[in-house]
């Protein structure tokens, strides 16, 4: 009986799994399909069966080199990711290991930059990056979007950092290992998992914001949210067009999450359950 | 095989060098078909100035609209060409923020620019952008439909012919409105509409002295025709309806009637995407009886040079090319007569095989010649501008008071509630921008 009960209980968890998963799931599974409409089907109203066109796909291959959006998307998300971890790892360590009086106001002090429209700073942003030479630029792009995910990376490595037990790093320096080699040798290992899912995690961030890199970027180093933007219409049907965009621009990403999914898993439930 | 070696490190080292004088224009725009045919016929232009590059930003009208203008109020030097509308031009040419247009060539032909146009984007007698393709609005009506229900469009339809008749050929049953009108709120979704119609009742934004309309008979009368003829012969949903899914609906054949942007009559008229292609008839924007005005909606999208530009040379010469009558002419040997730009040139409305072509060609000349953003009201204004108010506070209180007109719309508020909250925020806007003193 008890077994029976367990396995019903087994099968609705299941079910319920499933779904909440294809409702997340939907908005890029209808992106997808609405991409193999014609533009009157696109806008008719909601149906999830596309006549099956490739012309969307042609289309938007015409109109714009997809090549060198997709080179920014890759160079600035991964750039900047590296950079930020390169800073957080260090800034993570101090925090989790000599934490100081201050330090979780600082810690907050970083989040709260998190709660800022970022309209707010544009215009001085703006004039920083005109000043330096900065504008249309990936290097700009690659320093804005490390600041802009500067936070939430901290925030992450210290977590994580914070369920290493402090005895093995004291070890370590008790047999003459300096900060550094405390670092790299001995707390990065054990924080791997922890920091392959905060990088998967940047890389996805920095791939998807939009708000900086379509605005301080022009022709050079516009990345892929450029690109998707760019197909949306004042005057005219658009939607099919921008749905194969957003596929095409959310390929790569969505592929690299797939395959990448058990070390995210892994990483994010690091230290959930001891 | 020594000379062989000798002609191609030559022929190399003239590619680099040319590479290196090369100027490379960057081009902002929006993303329309007019736009993407301008893309794909650029090796034109390029054969013909082989020493310029192009390279363009295609962006949504309201992000492209934004980046621009931070771009240019801080001199940010992004962009060599600027696709902008005739509500910028104005404003920016007073600023000091674009350059004067004096370098196009002397077979451009600028006397040939549609008058109206001309004088929209002109500052004291000069011209500061070119015009690309222009607008001004008008009926566009299912014939069919009028035959089936005994009515016949008259040559100047009035507001009071318009409702009787979109009420007439209203069948919910079959899923016909007898009219579909602009209901999204914005400066250029909504309020393009109701500022033109406002006009056409004899209304004004202002007075003289900057002082807010909204508390006078003729914008209630106006809104309350406007949210009743919805109401009545409307398409369900109507206040989240712009261009495109009014566009849609016509092209379904879901609206008896339309009312909006001249452009669209080359969508509603072409078979590929229309049910309705050879069911459509064009009439004059209404007026309200007695009241001699239709509108004067007049929009237009222009290339301008931002001033500071290092490459205005170039960036003149890729203006006259988009601009001229070579342009018109190249895109009717490609894409047919029935693609060129319109609204821009007095001449290509002389043209027979454009008039051959697109049928709505002399009922958007008429409704252009009849637009004059000088005199938007038939009651004295300090502005210009038809179907919006050409100061730079408009985008923003536009979009507010559309918000409140289109709750009207939803059903969400009351015509006399609407208009006494857009009274009260323009007056507190106006006051604050110093128009009122």
């Amino acid at each position: 009986m008890a077994r029976a009960i367990s396995t019903r209980r087994k099968t609705v968890t299941t079910v319920v799994a499933w779904l909440v998963a294809l409702i997340i799931f939907f908005p890029i599974l209808y992106t997808i399909i609405t991409s193999f409409k014609t533009e009157p089907e696109a806008i008719a109203g909601i149906s999830l069966i596309p006549s099956g066109t490739f012309e969307n796909y042609i289309e938007v291959q015409a109109q714009r080199d997809y090549f060198r959006p997709f080179l920014n998307s890759v160079v600035i998300s991964l750039g900047s990711t590296l950079i930020a971890l390169l800073i957080s790892v260090p800034a993570a360590w101090s925090m989790a290991f000599s934490p100081a009086r201050r330090t979780k106001d600082i810690l907050m002090w970083m989040l709260s930059t998190k709660m800022m429209p970022a309209v707010g700073v544009l215009v001085p942003m703006y004039l920083i990056f005109r000043d330096t030479g900065l504008l249309d630029t990936r290097t700009g792009l690659t320093i804005v979007l490390t600041l802009v995910n500067l936070p939430i990376v901290v925030w992450m490595l210290y977590t994580y950092f914070r369920e290493i037990p402090g005895e093995i790093l004291e070890a370590a320096r008790m047999d003459g290992a300096s900060t550094l080699k405390e670092i790299v040798y001995v707390l990065t290992p054990m924080a791997v998992p922890g920091i392959a899912s905060t990088m998967l995690l940047n890389i996805i961030l920095a791939w998807n914001e939009s708000f900086w890199t379509i605005r301080l970027s022009a022709a050079n180093a516009a990345p892929l949210t450029a690109f998707i933007a760019s197909f949306s219409s004042p005057q005219g049907l658009f939607w099919a067009k921008l749905s194969a965009a957003s596929t095409l621009a959310i390929a790569p990403i969505l592929i690299m999450g797939w395959f990448s999914q058990k070390q995210l898993v892994r990483g994010l439930t690091f230290g959930a359950v001891k | 095989m020594k000379l062989t070696t000798l002609l191609i490190g030559l022929c190399s080292a003239s590619a680099l060098a040319f590479a290196a004088h090369a100027e490379t224009l960057t081009i902002a725009t929006v993303n329309n078909g007019d736009m993407i045919r301008m893309q794909k016929l650029t090796d034109d232009f390029t054969a013909k100035n082989p020493d310029i590059q192009l390279q363009w930003v295609t962006l949504e009208e309201n992000v492209l609209r934004e980046r621009v203008t931070t771009d240019i109020a801080t001199k940010g030097g992004q962009y060599d060409v600027m696709t902008i509308g005739n509500y910028e031009v104005p404003i920016w040419a007073k600023q000091g923020w674009l350059l004067e247009l004096n370098n196009l060539g002397a077979d451009y032909d600028v006397d040939d620019l549609l008058p109206a146009i001309r004088g929209g984007l002109s500052l004291d007698g000069k011209l500061f952008a070119a015009p690309f393709y222009g607008e001004s609005a008008m009926i566009m009506y299912r014939t069919d439909l009028f035959e089936k229900a005994g009515l016949k469009m008259p040559e100047k339809p009035t507001w009071e012919f318009i409702g009787e008749a979109a009420r007439k050929i209203t069948d919910r049953n079959a899923g016909i409105s007898g009219i579909c009108l602009r209901g999204k709120a914005g400066w250029g979704e909504n309020m393009a509409f109701l500022t033109a119609m406002d006009n056409s009742f004899g209304g004004r934004w202002f007075d003289e002295k900057w002082q807010p309309q909204f508390d006078q008979p003729e914008w209630k009368n106006t809104l309350q025709s406007y949210a009743e003829l919805l109401k009545d012969a409307g398409p369900s949903g109507a206040s989240s309806n712009g261009f495109n899914e009014n566009l849609t609906l016509f092209q379904q054949g879901k609206c008896g009637m339309w009312i909006d942007a001249t452009v669209a009559a080359s969508f509603v008229s072409n078979p590929k995407d229309s049910t309705v292609a050879d069911k459509v008839g064009y009439a004059i924007f209404p007026n309200k009886e007695g009241i001699n005005n239709h509108g004067n909606w007049l929009w237009s999208w222009n290339l301008g040079v931002p001033a500071g530009s290092q490459k205005a040379e170039a960036a003149q010469k890729f203006i006259a090319w988009a601009t001229s009558k070579h342009y018109t002419e190249l895109v009717a040997e490609k894409e047919g007569w029935a693609n060129v730009p319109p609204g821009t040139r007095t001449s290509l409305y002389k043209n027979e095989n454009y008039e051959k072509a697109a049928p709505f060609a002399a009922p958007t000349l008429e409704a252009m010649n009849a637009a004059d953003i000088t005199k938007p009201s038939v009651k004295p204004v300090p502005y210009t501008g038809g179907q919006f108010v050409a100061i730079p506070e408009f985008q923003g209180l536009g979009t507010t008071v559309g918000q409140l007109f289109s709750a009207v719309v939803a059903g969400q508020m009351s015509v006399d509630d609407a208009l006494a909250q857009a009274q009260q925020v323009s007056v507190r806007e106006m006051t604050r921008a110093g128009y009122i003193k």
